[in-house]
C-alpha cells in the first residue's frame, strides 16, 4: 500500500536530476504531504500535551488554592503524598481491580455470545440488536437505571423479582440483596461488564466472521471435536481480537468517571484514581497532589501502554500491509 | 464426532482417508450444526433477553406512574401513563431540561464537525499520500488517547477559569474535540485505505486534479465511513460526564450533568429517572444504530473489518 501511492504521487519528481534543486524540490513536497496532517496534529499538541506538562510542572508544587498564601515548590513531596496516602493507594488498587476485572469478564461474556451469534438460528439479527442496546445507553443514565431500578434495595427490579418469585412459592420472607452498600465494587463492576460485553461481542463476532472456514471444514472432516476445533483453531484466529478488545476496553475502562460517581460517589473504596484526582482537585482544591496523582496515573499507563501497543502493532501491521 | 466413528483413528493430517469419507461426514456434521443452532439459538435469546432486561425495564417503567414503578414485588402489568415525560420536561417542578439537551447537541455537533474538519486531511496524508513515518504519527494519535483526560484536566480548568471560558459550550465543544480526534484519525484512515490505488492511479493518468479526484473517487467510498465516525464521535460527545462537569456550571451543563443533578432524594422519582435515561439516551441509540453496519469497523479504530 505504502510504496504503491508512494509511486503514484513520486510521479512527477523520480525523473528529475539528483541535483541541489531537484532535493529542494522533494523537500517541498515532503511538506506538501505533511501539510494536511499539520492542523490535526497541532490541535493535537496544544490541546492533550500542553496541559500534560502543565500538569508536570504543578505536581512539584505546593498549591491549594484555599490557601494561597502557601504556593511554592514542593519537590517530591507531593509524589511521596500521594504513594503513602491510603485513599490514593486505596484508589490505586480499586481502579486496577475494576480494570481487570471488567475487562476479562466482558471479554469472556462477549466471547461466549459471540460464539453463540456465530450461529445461524431464527432472530439472529434482532438478539444482535438487543445486545448492542447496553453499550447505547449514555452511561450516566445507565448507572442511574441500575441505581435505582435494579440495585436499590427496597424497590430494585432484583429484589422485587427475588420477592415475586419466592411468592410463586407461597413464602412471604424472601432474601433480599443490598449490593450497593454491601459490595459496591462489585456493583460498579457488573454495571460496567453489562455495558461493555457488547462492544467485545461486535469485536469478536466479527473475529469469529472473518476465521478461514476451509480449515475449519477441513479438521472437522479429520473428526476434531468442536473443542479441539475452538482451542486449536478457533481461539488462535481470535487471539489478536481478544488482545484488540481488551486494549481498548482497558483505555477506557481505567478512566471511568460516570459509573462511580453516580452509583458511589466514591464510597466504600469505590474511588477509582479518575475519580479520587478529581475529588482532590475538585473538592480539596490540592492542585498539586491532584497533579501528582494524575502524573502517577500517566506513568502507569506509559507502561502498560508499551506491552499493549505492541499487540496492537501486530495486528494493526497484518491489517496494512494487505 | 469421533464417537461416530470411533474405528477410524484421529489423524492431524489430511490424508486421503479424510477425503474418501467426505462424503459420509458430510452428511453427519450437517445434522449436527442443526442440533446445536437450536440449542445455540435458545442460549443466545436468553442471554440477549438478559442484557436487555435493564433497557426494557427502564422504558417500561418510565411509562409507568410513580406509585407502580417503586413496587416490590415489580408491577410490570401496571397501566401505562407519559406523566414521567411530563415531569422530567418541567410539567411541575419547572426546571426545563431542554437548556442542557440544547447544550449537549451543540457540543457534539460542533466537536463532530471539528473532529472530520481536522480528521479527513490527516487520515488522507496518512493513507492515501502517506508521509514518510505514518505509523509513527498514527501512534502517536493513539498514545495522547492513552493519557487519562484526567491528568490534563486541571490544567484546562484552571486555563479556562482564567480565560473566561469557564462554563462555555463551544470551549467545552473544542475539548471534545481533542478527545475525539485520535480516535476519528484512525477510524478514517482505515475508510480511506479502502479506496483502491488502482482507481487513484487512473485518475492521476486520466490528468484529474486533487479537487475531483477527492470528489469523484475518494468520496463516494469513503462516505458510509465518514458518517459512521462522524456519529461515533457524536456518541462519544454526547456520553462524556467529566469534562463537562468540570467545565462547564448553570449556562453550559450539558444532558448528563443535568442527568446527575436532577435525582432527589425525597420523594418517588424513579419513573422520572428511566424518563429521563430514555429520553438522554434516545440520540445515542438512534446514532448507534445508523451506525450499525460500520460500528464495529469504528469501534475498534479500523483493526476489524
Amino acid at each position: 500500500m505504502t510504496t504503491a501511492t508512494a509511486r503514484v504521487s513520486r510521479h512527477g519528481s523520480t525523473t528529475a536530476k539528483p541535483s541541489r534543486d531537484a532535493k529542494a524540490r522533494e523537500r517541498a513536497l515532503a511538506w506538501v504531504r505533511r501539510a494536511p496532517l499539520l492542523p490535526a496534529l497541532i490541535f493535537l499538541i496544544i490541546v492533550t500535551q500542553l496541559p500534560f506538562v502543565v500538569t508536570l510542572v504543578i505536581s512539584f508544587m505546593n498549591w491549594n488554592s484555599l490557601s494561597p498564601g502557601t504556593t511554592g515548590f514542593a519537590g517530591f513531596d507531593n509524589y511521596v503524598q500521594v504513594l503513602t496516602d491510603p485513599y490514593f493507594l486505596q484508589a490505586i488498587v480499586t481502579t486496577i481491580v475494576m480494570t481487570v476485572s471488567v475487562v476479562l469478564a466482558s471479554l469472556l461474556l462477549g466471547l461466549g455470545l459471540a460464539l453463540l451469534l456465530d450461529k445461524k438460528f431464527i432472530g439472529r439479527g434482532l438478539a444482535r440488536t438487543l445486545l448492542i442496546a447496553p453499550f447505547l445507553v449514555v452511561p450516566v443514565a445507565a448507572a442511574l437505571i441500575w441505581k435505582h431500578a435494579i440495585l436499590n434495595p427496597v424497590y430494585g427490579l432484583i429484589n422485587g423479582t427475588l420477592t415475586w418469585v419466592w411468592s410463586l412459592f407461597g413464602s412471604d420472607t424472601p432474601p433480599q440483596t443490598d449490593l450497593l452498600s454491601s459490595a459496591p465494587l462489585l456493583a460498579i463492576i457488573i454495571s460496567l461488564v453489562w455495558q461493555w460485553t457488547p462492544f467485545m461481542m461486535l469485536i469478536l463476532l466479527a473475529g469469529l466472521q472473518s476465521r478461514p472456514m476451509d480449515t475449519v471444514e477441513a479438521a472437522q472432516m479429520d473428526g476434531a471435536t468442536p473443542w479441539a476445533i475452538f482451542r486449536h483453531l478457533t481461539l488462535p484466529h481470535l487471539r489478536q481480537y481478544l488482545e484488540l478488545g481488551g486494549l481498548l476496553g482497558a483505555i477506557y475502562i481505567v478512566q471511568n468517571f460516570d459509573a462511580v460517581f453516580t452509583l458511589t460517589s466514591g464510597g466504600l473504596g469505590t474511588a477509582n484514581l479518575p475519580y479520587a484526582i478529581y475529588e482532590t482537585f475538585y473538592f480539596a482544591n490540592e492542585y498539586g497532589l491532584a497533579s501528582a496523582a494524575g502524573v502517577l496515573v500517566v506513568i502507569g499507563t506509559i507502561i502498560v501502554a508499551t506491552f499493549a501497543l505492541r499487540t496492537v502493532f501486530s495486528l494493526f501491521k497484518k491489517e496494512a500491509g494487505r | 464426532m469421533s464417537t461416530l466413528n470411533p474405528t477410524e483413528p484421529r489423524t492431524s493430517v489430511p490424508g486421503p482417508a479424510a477425503l474418501n469419507t467426505t462424503p459420509r461426514r458430510r452428511g453427519k456434521s450437517r445434522m449436527d450444526p442443526t442440533r446445536n443452532n437450536t440449542a445455540a439459538g435458545i442460549a443466545a435469546w436468553l442471554l440477549a433477553l438478559m442484557f436487555a432486561v435493564p433497557v426494557l425495564w427502564m422504558i417500561l417503567t418510565s411509562f409507568h406512574s410513580e406509585t407502580d414503578a417503586a413496587t416490590n414485588p415489580p408491577s410490570i402489568a401496571a397501566g401505562l401513563t407519559l406523566d414521567a415525560y411530563q415531569e422530567f420536561f418541567g410539567a411541575s417542578s419547572g426546571v426545563s431540561p431542554w437548556p442542557s439537551l440544547i447544550n449537549s447537541a451543540t457540543a457534539s455537533i460542533f466537536s463532530t464537525v471539528l473532529v472530520l474538519l481536522l480528521a479527513i486531511p490527516a487520515a488522507y496524508a496518512l493513507s492515501i499520500r502517506p508521509v514518510k513515518k505514518w505509523t509513527d504519527v498514527m501512534f502517536f494519535f493513539l498514545s495522547t488517547k492513552m493519557m487519562p483526560v484526567v491528568a490534563a484536566v486541571l490544567p484546562l480548568y484552571l486555563f479556562a477559569k482564567n480565560a473566561g471560558a469557564l462554563d462555555n459550550i463551544w470551549f467545552l465543544g473544542l475539548m471534545y474535540t481533542s478527545m475525539n480526534l485520535p480516535i476519528a484519525v484512525w477510524m478514517m484512515r482505515s475508510f480511506l485505505d479502502e479506496v483502491p490505488v488502482e482507481m487513484l492511479e487512473a485518475a492521476q493518468i486520466d490528468g484529474a486534479g486533487l479537487l475531483l479526484t477527492l470528489r469523484k473517487v475518494v468520496a463516494p467510498v469513503a462516505m458510509p465511513g465518514i458518517a459512521a465516525t462522524a456519529l461515533i464521535c457524536f456518541i462519544f460527545s454526547w456520553n462524556e460526564l467529566l469534562l463537562a462537569r468540570v467545565l462547564t456550571g448553570v449556562v453550559a451543563g450539558t444532558a448528563p450533568v443535568f442527568l446527575t443533578g436532577f435525582v432527589s432524594s425525597q420523594g418517588l422519582f424513579l419513573a422520572k429517572v428511566c424518563a429521563a435515561a430514555v429520553v438522554v439516551s434516545l440520540p445515542v441509540l438512534f446514532a448507534g444504530f445508523a451506525a450499525q453496519d460500520k460500528l464495529v469497523q469504528g469501534l475498534s479504530l479500523g483493526a476489524v473489518k
